[in-house]
């Protein structure tokens, strides 16, 4: 699973199906970049999930957990409305993590400016546009 | 409908690559039934909760696939988790949210049961687990529930 330097901040994306080792390895790997780059932020790109559950959810709140204590904030980014509602009814609402709508969002949030690929904005689906 | 996708299907729930067969086949299946995206996401998660517990607290098992009709038109996907592990003592503690003996979330086992229309645990100690559950397709117009 590739974490990209956006510079200042990181970028994870997952991709497909999970096992769970690559979701454990994941984990470290992530944690090792943030404090091999000094990253201060690590935007986690989930919308190619098709679902999460207690295993993986924990793995993310992990990742969020020790991200914070290096001084960086992880924020997640493009959950599926179905996986959304899913989560929420099997009792996890992953009250630690950050959420913003899209990637170039999560990035502003560390004053990081990405322009938004089209192919990006149409996989959000029935999104919004941001005003 | 074919008689291809009425057979049981069971798939071995041996290791951490069979959970991830598990969540396909399962997918693949409730797509074929019809479920739309929302139930096919939540039997999904259901199963794979559901699996791992077979895994990681029964040593290991299987899970089948049952494809179920209820007369009315009504399609519903029931899969079964058996496993001959130690089995669970007191299967409403295990049902409590966050309960959990291994250090988990303690969240499979209920939030599995709210993902489902049917849910039901056949349990001894020392003699195994099976989990029964139950997703039907809303499709009958004015079908029981
Ligand atoms: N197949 C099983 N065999 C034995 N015990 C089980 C089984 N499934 C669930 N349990 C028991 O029920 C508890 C709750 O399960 P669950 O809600 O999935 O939480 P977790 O898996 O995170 O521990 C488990 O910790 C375990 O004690
Ligand atoms: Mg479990």
């Amino acid at each position: 699973m590739p974490v990209l330097d956006l510079g200042g901040i990181l970028l994870v994306s997952i991709q497909g199906e999970l096992a769970d080792n690559a979701a454990v390895d994941l984990a470290t790997d992530v944690t090792t970049a943030v404090s091999t780059t000094g990253a201060r932020g690590v935007i986690i790109d989930i919308s190619g999930l098709d679902m999460v559950d207690s295993f993986l959810a924990r793995v993310l709140a992990e990742v969020a957990a020790s991200a914070r204590l290096l001084a960086a904030q992880a924020v997640l980014v493009g959950m599926r409305p179905s996986v959304a509602i899913t989560l929420v009814e099997l009792g996890l609402t992953l009250p630690g993590l950050e959420t913003s709508r899209t990637v170039a969002e999560a990035a502003s949030r560390f004053g990081v400016e990405i322009r938004e690929d089209p192919e990006r904005r149409a996989a959000r689906g029935t999104d919004r546009t941001p005003t | 409908m074919s008689t291809d996708e009425r057979t049981e299907t069971t798939l071995p729930v041996r290791n951490d690559t069979d959970l991830m067969a598990v969540r396909q086949q399962v997918r693949a299946m409730a797509q074929r039934l019809g479920f739309g995206l929302v139930q096919q996401t939540k039997l999904v998660t259901a199963a794979s909760e559901l699996a791992r517990n077979t895994l990681v607290h029964g040593g290991g098992g299987s899970v089948s696939l049952e494809p179920t009709s209820d007369g009315d038109g009504r399609e519903g996907l029931t899969l079964r988790f058996v496993d001959e592990g130690p089995g669970i003592p007191d299967v409403e503690l295990a049902l409590r949210d966050g309960y959990s003996t291994a250090g988990g979330l303690g969240m499979g086992l209920s939030g599995s049961k709210r993902l489902v229309n049917d849910f039901s645990v056949d349990t001894a100690p020392g003699r195994g687990t099976t989990v029964s559950i139950t997703l039907w397709s809303p499709l009958a117009p004015f079908g029981r529930r």
